[in-house]
């Protein structure tokens, strides 16, 4: 497995309790992984500190083989990107919102906008461009803000539930659309989430954690097969509607 | 009523007729009151913003003291900068007692815990996850904390609003530090008591009359600036 992503001995207590406890895990190049367990599992913490935005009190992570140092996060975080459950856009017109990460790696005022229109493309809002940012609904909103982190070309796309807050419909069509960026640009993510709809159309491999732990993996079709607890059961169980 | 009336239809002759006195205690007031209400932005965003997103030991009780300080009385400030400015005080040497600069100095202390208060609320008030978002888009932590001011930059023209509010109206500190000398430190509020005590209350009428009307213009202005900013 050509590696992307590894991390070892990671180890995050938050008021005396484990939050969580991976000895070891990894993302492959191109691979597509949900992580998925009840709330309190862990997920969100895995993503923060994944994106070196929580303080972990043990672990190391190495990106493309290489260490990724305490001065060379931000560097590191140039390489990735991270989605929100809440799409956490500027107050400011949408182009200049996909322009903001492209703006802040230095990138100029007029090719940041080219690349932001070209991202807004790829999920169907271009012609939301010129429009105020507060301005959108929650699924436009949240189209913007994959856009944003689509923009700046990362190795590796994390995301923090980022449909949970969307009507199912909405949510079907942009776990569709995700997954089909996904796999036409080649880009490895992580999407942490409650619903079957983003893990089956979006992943490669579905990881299950429970108390900060990962107590199953898989692909969606193994893990499906012989659920762990009971959680992985009722999710099972979760109607997709095709 | 009538006294009211007069000091409506003098304050229009003043006005009018660009009275030369009056001219000068107004331009010295917005001098006064707008160089101080800048130094209060320079140190107040800045430090309200620290104090918004650092963590340390005491800094609840450093945030508590500003929200206090917000309230400043002052006269209190204008007894401190007075002994402060005294010719044997800490800041003697800079001979600027009964000076503009005083006033200035005394006023800034009065807006800048009110600019650093509403700075510190308004960025707190921003979504808890926008600052690790910022940092996940790849963003020093300088251009974070840029960008969060930026965002916050609508609740910021409160904090230029009330400081000013706060300084443009005051009359204690100034007739303390400034002394309410004729053609020097004469502004519009510290005139408005003088003539109210020597009972021409036409005068003191009509100069707080041109008082509100500056200090509604100003406001005015930002309010125009804060709401083309986001319309509804």
């Amino acid at each position: 497995m050509n590696t992307l992503l590894g991390v070892e001995n990671f180890r995050i207590r938050r008021g005396g309790v484990q939050v969580l406890d991976l000895p070891s895990f990894s993302v492959a190049v191109d691979e597509k992984v949900a992580v998925v367990g009840p709330n309190g599992a862990g997920k969100s913490s895995l993503l923060l500190s994944l994106a070196c935005l929580l303080q972990r009190d043990a672990g190391t992570i190495s990106f493309r083989g290489k260490p990724v140092s305490k001065s060379g996060e931000t560097a590191y975080r140039r390489r990735i990107a991270m989605v929100f459950q809440d799409p956490l856009l500027f107050d400011t017109t949408v182009i200049d919102n996909v322009a903001e990460g492209l703006r802040i790696r230095g990138t100029a005022r007029n090719e940041a906008r080219e690349i932001a229109r070209d991202s807004l493309e790829l999920f169907k809002v271009g012609h939301l461009a010129g429009r105020s940012a507060h301005k959108l609904s929650g699924g436009e909103a949240q189209r913007v803000s994959l856009a944003r982190a689509f923009a700046v070309r990362p190795e590796l796309l994390l995301m923090d539930e980022p449909f949970s807050s969307l009507d199912l419909p909405t949510r079907i069509v942009l776990a569709e659309d995700l997954g089909r960026i996904l796999h036409e640009s080649g880009t490895a993510a992580i999407i942490a989430t409650h619903d079957r709809i983003e893990a089956f159309h979006v992943v490669d491999r579905l990881v299950v954690m429970d108390g900060g732990k990962v107590v199953q993996e898989g692909t969606p079709k193994e893990v499906m097969a012989e659920p762990v607890n009971s959680f992985v059961a009722a999710f099972r169980r979760t109607t997709v509607p095709t | 009523m009538e006294l009211i009336l007069d000091g409506i239809l003098q304050a229009l002759r003043l006005v009018v007729s660009l009275d030369a006195e009056v001219m000068a205690v107004t331009l010295l007031s917005l001098k006064v009151s707008c160089s101080a209400t800048l130094i209060s932005l320079f140190l107040g965003i800045p430090s309200g913003t620290l104090l918004a997103l650092a963590h340390f030991p005491g800094r609840r009780l450093v945030v508590s003291l500003v929200n206090t300080g917000m309230g400043l009385p002052p006269v209190v400030v204008g007894l401190f900068v007075t002994i402060f400015l005294w010719r044997n005080g800490p800041l003697g040497f800079l001979e600027i007692l009964y000076t503009p600069s005083a006033m200035v100095l005394a006023q800034s202390v009065i807006a800048t815990p009110i600019v650093a208060g509403i700075t510190i609320a308004s960025i707190q008030n921003l979504p808890a996850n926008l600052k690790l978002q910022v940092l996940a888009l790849g963003a020093t932590r300088v251009q974070m904390v840029w960008i969060l001011v930026r965002e916050a930059r609508l609740p910021l023209l409160a904090a230029v609003m009330a400081g000013f509010g706060g300084v443009i109206s005051e009359v204690g500190a100034s007739i303390m530090v400034g002394g309410n000398i004729k053609g020097q430190t004469r502004v519009l509020t510290t005139a408005t008591v003088m003539e109210t005590g020597k009972g021409n209350f036409d005068v003191a009428i009509a100069l707080s009359l041109i008082l509100l009307a500056l200090a509604f213009g100003v406001n005015y202005l930002l309010t125009v600036i804060q709401q083309r900013e986001r319309p509804r």
